[in-house]
């Protein structure tokens, strides 16, 4: 096997990061309160695991994420195809949304707070604010780029205008979307993570953060690595749904040998 | 000029056995001599002019440019490629694009570099176009400054893989004439490979015709049409006719062998 | 010529009337939900008094530091991990592994080994920007056409020409979304470590006026923050409206 163009040289690679991460750790070689060893991580994890603490809080996350995620992706969906389609609507949408989409996220959470109390409402309205736009751009992008003779053939043969967004425009402007929602996901994660930093008694960012000021290392450790899994999870499936659903993209775009 | 013998050029697939793209190629190009090479599609017309070029390694055979063997990209010898399009730079205009394989030269200024491309884009009908960018163009003139980026480098040979292959027609014919013009005025030996029967016999000294995969030469054609030839009188000589019913019935009898 | 968006200005202003009448009626909800134009006076009078710069000055320095820092470490190693197919078959699962976990989570290790001063913000930063300008840069150089790569061998250009001339002006356009993408991350990534920990930095101002009870600081910081990143996103936008117009005109396509 060429050396040079296998992928195991990269998993090998990984392997020695963790061996020295141990011999790091057990030696002592770094304080051994900032680098426990990679075992000490792996079984606080699985104890973590096994009591459910971690789940429980994960699970919190995830409802969190899903709920703001999917109020979003289907208020952005609509409003992007809409202002992708008709031009008037842009216009008049497009100032305000610029400058609502340069306020940072975390800045409306002290705003939300004031509002929504510390609950999950304020979660779900961050996650919602956070991931609305991504979701708009890029669908936007999608409807505006599809093909002026595809629209012009779907009129020919007698569709509706509403018929032509359903049949033809959101199935051509289906991997544009599929971009923003990817896009979307990492950032539900992010802002979960970020709101249950600022202002929040449970969920995985909480979780962590909460670890690291009790001074409790191992713990902190064991629960970014099961945000890392997660994220990756997450990511993953994604993958695969997007796969499945825009098979003809991925078949229009592959690149010949 | 330049000489191929037994050129051979395999493929390993990622399973299976080999693809031999070329089998067995020999042929000479004399100098200043306009050459075409035709063939059924997927007879390795292109990876050929890759390896007489030297962008690629033949698994057999030698390809030597005035007596030297080619292992690499030689001096004095440049492909000019299908897709134009892709070939040239979008982050460039005309003339910084003509001006690009002057770029590696020592001893000429800025300026000289540029009067230089300036030259040649007057040379190929571009004149008044320095500022534009390949796409504000059409395909007709991007192919034109492709030529003119390889022709301001004054090479002695100049390879060129089915150039006119996705234009209309009409740009076509102006483009063929174009390029006779100005063969005739710099006189560098032209490899040229195309699809297109009657394109070959119009424009050559010599029409090469290759078999199928794995390909080996089959004809060697002279062609004895009077220069400077003509769109409308050459392609109606009956000499032309004859040339080009000979190799189109060469080339189907290939395409048709099961 | 730009047409005046009238009915983008109309939409804004009407807005800001809602919010501003709404806020009037609405007399119980006063202390939460001050009126427009008090926000807007508040807003004028904390730039006016300068309390508002230090904060500001801050905030700006953090994202200055952790955007150039990433820029300049992730185009570099995003152009070698492009470039040498060893490199990137080593360390690709690594980053596979890394690059879904969200960087928000770095903040706790960062204050663990950087404490809680600047060092600690402007790190976390730096790893969260890295991610969208490495990955894009990677995809930029490798996505740079095999022809394009061929026309630099049959000029016979060296391998330095060949990057300058040909490679990087064509990852160029990929390139430069990854440093639009962290322009944004940039920021939020700031104003959380401020908000986590710190004593400064408008972040810290916002969640501070919300503790002590001063709405209308706390709106305006928010606003100052929005107009901040409004104008980053606008400079950028410019930038690369100048930078990359070859690139603009290569891709413009008719509006439907």
């Amino acid at each position: 096997m060429n050396w040079r163009e296998s992928r195991w040289t990269g998993v090998a690679f990984l392997i020695l990061l963790a061996l020295l991460w141990e011999a790091a750790g057990r030696g002592g070689w770094v304080h051994k309160l900032l680098f426990p060893p990679a075992s000490a991580i792996l079984s606080t994890f699985w104890d973590l695991l096994l009591s459910g603490e971690i789940l429980r809080q994960l699970g919190v996350s995830l409802w969190r994420a899903a709920m703001g995620y999917a109020l979003a992706a289907v208020v952005a969906v609509a409003l992007g195809v809409a202002m992708g389609y008709w031009r008037r609507i842009y216009e008049a949408c497009e100032i305000l949304i610029e400058l609502l989409r340069a306020v940072p996220p975390p800045a409306v959470i002290p705003l939300a707070m004031v509002f929504l109390g510390i609950g999950d409402a304020l979660k779900v309205f961050i996650i919602f604010f956070a991931c609305f736009f991504p979701i708009l751009i890029n669908t936007i992008d999608g409807v505006r780029g599809a093909d002026p003779v595809l629209i012009r053939t779907a009129r020919t043969f007698g569709l509706s205008r509403l018929q032509t967004v359903w049949k033809v425009i959101l199935p051509v402007a289906g991997p544009s979307i599929m971009t923003g929602l990817r896009i979307a996901t990492a950032i539900a994660l992010i802002l979960t993570v970020i709101s249950e930093m600022i202002g929040a008694t449970s969920g995985i960012g909480y979780f962590i953060l909460g670890s690291q000021r009790t001074l409790n290392i191992t713990q902190m450790y064991a629960g970014i690595l099961m945000l890392a899994l997660t994220g990756y999870a997450i990511n993953r499936a994604f993958l695969l749904v997007d796969a499945r659903l825009m098979a003809w993209h991925k078949g229009l775009t592959r690149r010949g040998e | 000029m330049l000489e191929v013998r037994g050129l051979r050029k395999e493929f390993q697939p990622l399973s299976g056995p080999p693809v031999i793209a070329i089998g067995d190629v020999s042929f000479r190009v004399e100098a200043r001599r306009f050459v075409s090479i035709v063939g059924p599609s997927g007879c390795g017309k292109s990876t050929l002019l890759q390896c007489v070029a030297g962008l690629m390694r033949p698994t057999a055979g030698t390809v030597l440019l005035e007596g030297q063997e080619v292992t690499g990209p030689p001096e004095g010898l440049i492909l000019l490629f299908q897709e134009y399009n892709k070939s040239l730079m979008a982050w460039r205009s005309v003339l910084a694009n003509v001006r690009f394989g002057l770029e590696n030269r020592r001893g000429m200024t800025a300026s000289e570099r540029d009067d230089e491309a300036r030259h040649y884009i007057d040379l190929v009908g571009l004149g008044g176009f320095e500022r534009h960018y390949p796409w504000e163009l059409s395909g007709g003139m991007q192919q034109r400054v492709a030529i003119a980026r390889a022709l301001a480098c004054k090479p002695r040979v100049l390879l060129m893989d089915e150039p006119f292959g996705s234009l209309d027609a009409l740009t076509r014919f102006d483009l063929e004439d174009t390029l006779l013009r100005l063969w005739a005025s710099l006189g560098s030996t032209i490899l040229f490979v195309t699809h297109d029967i009657e394109e070959a016999v119009y424009l050559s000294d010599r029409v090469y015709v290759l078999s199928r995969r794995p390909s080996r030469m089959l004809a060697d054609t002279a062609i004895e049409l009077p220069r400077p030839r003509n769109q409308l009188t050459s392609r109606e000589d009956p000499r032309f006719i004859k040339l080009r019913h000979q190799t189109f019935e060469m080339i189907s009898k290939e395409m048709t062998q099961a | 010529m730009r047409r005046v968006p009238w009915s983008g200005l109309a939409v804004l202003a009407a807005f800001v009337i809602v919010w501003e009448a709404w806020a009037r009626t609405r007399g119980e909800l006063a202390a939460f939900f001050p009126p427009a134009s008090r926000v807007l006076a508040t807003l004028w009078q904390l730039l006016a008094s300068g309390e508002l710069a230090e904060h500001t000055l801050a905030t700006l320095r953090r994202f200055a530091q952790g955007y150039a820092l990433a820029a300049a470490l992730s185009v570099g190693a995003g152009l070698c991990l492009g470039l040498w197919r060893p490199l990137y078959n080593l360390l690709e699962p690594l980053i596979e592994l890394l690059r879904p976990m969200p960087s928000p989570a770095t903040i706790p290790i960062a204050i663990l080994f950087l404490g809680i001063g600047d060092e600690m913000k402007v790190a976390v930063t730096v790893y969260a920007c890295s991610w969208p300008i490495l990955l894009n840069t990677i995809d930029g150089v490798r996505s740079v056409d095999r022809v394009l790569f061929a026309t630099a061998a049959t000029f016979r250009l060296t391998p330095w020409a060949r990057f300058w001339k040909v490679v990087l002006p064509a990852a160029s356009p990929q390139i430069v979304t990854g440093l639009r993408v962290s322009l944004a991350i940039a920021l939020i990534l700031v104003v959380t470590s401020e908000m986590v920990v710190s004593n400064d930095g408008l972040g810290y101002y916002v969640l501070e006026s919300q503790r002590t009870f001063q709405m209308p600081q706390m709106y305006a910081a928010v606003v100052a923050l929005g107009m901040i990143g409004y104008v980053l996103n606008r400079l950028f936008l410019a930038l690369d409206t100048w930078a990359m117009a070859w690139h603009k005109g290569l891709t413009r396509r008719e509006d439907l």
